[in-house]
């Protein structure tokens, strides 16, 4: 998906036997084969939104962060304000580069007054790595890459909670009572594991953190749980459609190095309260007049436009942006699109797409070329798809 | 559904069967596994003059554009339209109900044996 320097030799998940039993096929993402689908990715995607599907997130890199100034670093480290956080609580936050730009965008769990997990993108490891230990200079705080320590498996879906209830060998405490973005200890077969209701997909679901060595019957004790209730194993071709739909950026499509929080639309994120952290001042400054921003699409038919391909003023406008010039046809692009699917829940054609802000109102008619053809599309709110809460 | 040995194929991985001289074209189930759930197909319409070699069609999944390249030189005679409205038969019968175009063609290219095409994808 995301063109990065893979090291020569593929990495392997904890699961990648059982993925290969079940007739997965395999893509490469980030160095790590992972399951694409196992099947069939429409399939998959649907058994999310009306089921349950059951995710192999090994790759995802994981730093353990402790010591008596944990909360005082991450607040240095991180946009956000990780010490108001509560223990158990999950936050969504980004790591900025000292220019505003996003080096990752990360989920942060407070395990402890002075103890943080965070999960950082498989692809990003080694910036991710690189940022925390120059930053954590000069304050008590140990830092841990634990990303080979940890599987990662997601069971997401609103049949999720039921089978966890129902998963033998897997004590957690009451998940009715675990709120969204909440994380609790749980035990499997008589291990530690740490049970956090987040996810990627917009649906209810769960995450569960556990030591590679029991990954394996975990999976496969999920997975009896879930035969009666449509649980599917689900591959990473049905997460990224499900993640779309759901108006959650990827790093690598939506966000960038080159990208400010605000142009994503995660503006909120940072804590412009906070006296200082790493990219605060360049947040200031902010991006510039003009700046491209992410906008949401929809289109009609079934012709999705796809990352990479190029978005116009309809015909005219084009025209009188250019004062009066004659461009039409040839106007210069005013977006792109990042990322964009044929949306399975809703039928039609989806994208998210970065474009000149004054074509960012919901409602903007603008034309998109696919592979030489223009098509009409409309930048719409994010996310597209929003669950029903029960 | 054809008997897979008497299909004949290309390296761009369609299928050909040969009646007379009208060819049915349609993607391998190898073709069609590799690009994941088809969700949109583009086909040119009967009477279509058609080049070997050329990009005649594209076809769609969740995850990728595939594009259908013309085996033979010739003109359209028909489309499958069920696979328009019905794009997942390529992937559940790639060499029956999910047959892209049949072609009158003049002259008949080289193309590869079951053997060959196995031989090409690692079969």
């Amino acid at each position: 998906m995301t063109d990065v320097d893979s090291p020569s030799a593929p990495r392997y998940s904890p699961l990648h036997a059982v993925h290969e039993a079940a007739g997965a096929s395999f893509t490469d993402f980030a160095g790590w084969q992972m399951p694409v689908r196992y099947s069939s990715d429409l399939a998959e995607h649907h058994a999310v939104r009306t089921a349950a599907g059951l995710f192999d997130l090994s790759h995802m890199a994981e730093f353990d962060v402790t010591g008596a100034e944990a909360a005082a670093f991450l607040d240095h480290a991180l946009a956000g304000r990780l010490s108001a956080t509560s223990i158990g609580q999950a936050k969504y936050s980004l790591l900025l580069a000292p220019e505003g730009g996003i080096i990752d965008d990360v989920v942060v769990y407070r395990r402890g007054d002075e103890h943080f997990l965070v999960v950082a993108n498989a692809s990003n490891r080694a910036p991710v790595a690189a940022a925390l230990t120059e930053r954590a200079d000069g304050f008590d705080v140990t830092l841990d890459d634990v990303s080979d320590d940890l599987a990662l498996v997601a069971v997401q879906g609103p049949a999720a909670r039921g089978i966890l209830e129902r998963t033998d060998g897997f004590e957690a405490p009451d998940l009715a009572d675990l709120g969204y973005y909440r994380s609790a200890d749980a035990v499997f077969q008589g291990e530690p594991a740490l049970l956090a209701r987040t996810g990627y997909t917009g649906e209810d679901g769960f995450e569960i953190y556990l030591a590679p060595e029991r990954a394996t019957d975990f999976w496969n004790a999920v997975s009896a749980a879930g035969a009666g209730d449509g649980l599917v194993p689900a591959g990473l071709a049905s997460r990224d459609t499900l993640r779309l739909e759901a108006g959650m950026p990827l790093y690598g499509h939506e966000l960038w190095l080159e990208t400010q929080p605000v142009q994503a639309g995660l503006g909120r994120v940072p804590v412009m309260a906070k006296e200082s952290f790493v990219g605060r001042d360049a947040l200031e400054r902010g991006p510039g007049a003009g700046a491209p921003v992410l906008v949401g699409l929809v289109g009609e038919g079934r012709r999705a436009a796809r990352a990479g391909y190029q978005i116009f003023a309809p015909v005219g406008e084009a025209a009188d942006e250019a004062a009066g010039e004659s461009t039409g046809e040839d106007a210069a692009p005013i977006g792109l699109v990042t990322s964009g699917a044929l949306s399975p829940t809703l039928g039609h054609p989806i994208a998210m797409a970065y474009v000149d802000p004054a074509y960012a109102e919901p409602g903007t008619e603008l034309t998109v070329d696919i592979r030489g053809t223009r098509l009409a599309y409309r930048t719409t709110a994010l996310p597209f798809y929003r669950r029903k809460k029960d | 559904m054809p008997d897979q040995n008497e299909l004949r194929y290309t390296a761009e991985h369609e299928w050909v069967l040969v009646e007379g001289t009208v060819a049915t074209i349609g993607i391998t189930a190898y073709a069609a596994a590799q690009l994941g759930d088809i969700v949109y197909l583009d086909l040119p319409d009967a009477g279509t003059e058609i080049a070997g070699g050329a990009v005649v069609g594209e076809i769609e999944s969740t995850k990728s554009v595939g594009e259908l390249f013309a085996p033979v030189d010739g003109t359209v005679l028909e489309k499958n339209s069920a696979v328009e409205d019905a794009p997942e038969l390529v992937n559940s019968d790639p060499l029956g109900a999910g047959w892209l175009l049949k072609v009158e063609f003049s002259e008949l290219p080289e193309l590869l044996s079951l053997a060959e095409y196995d031989a090409l994808i690692g079969g």
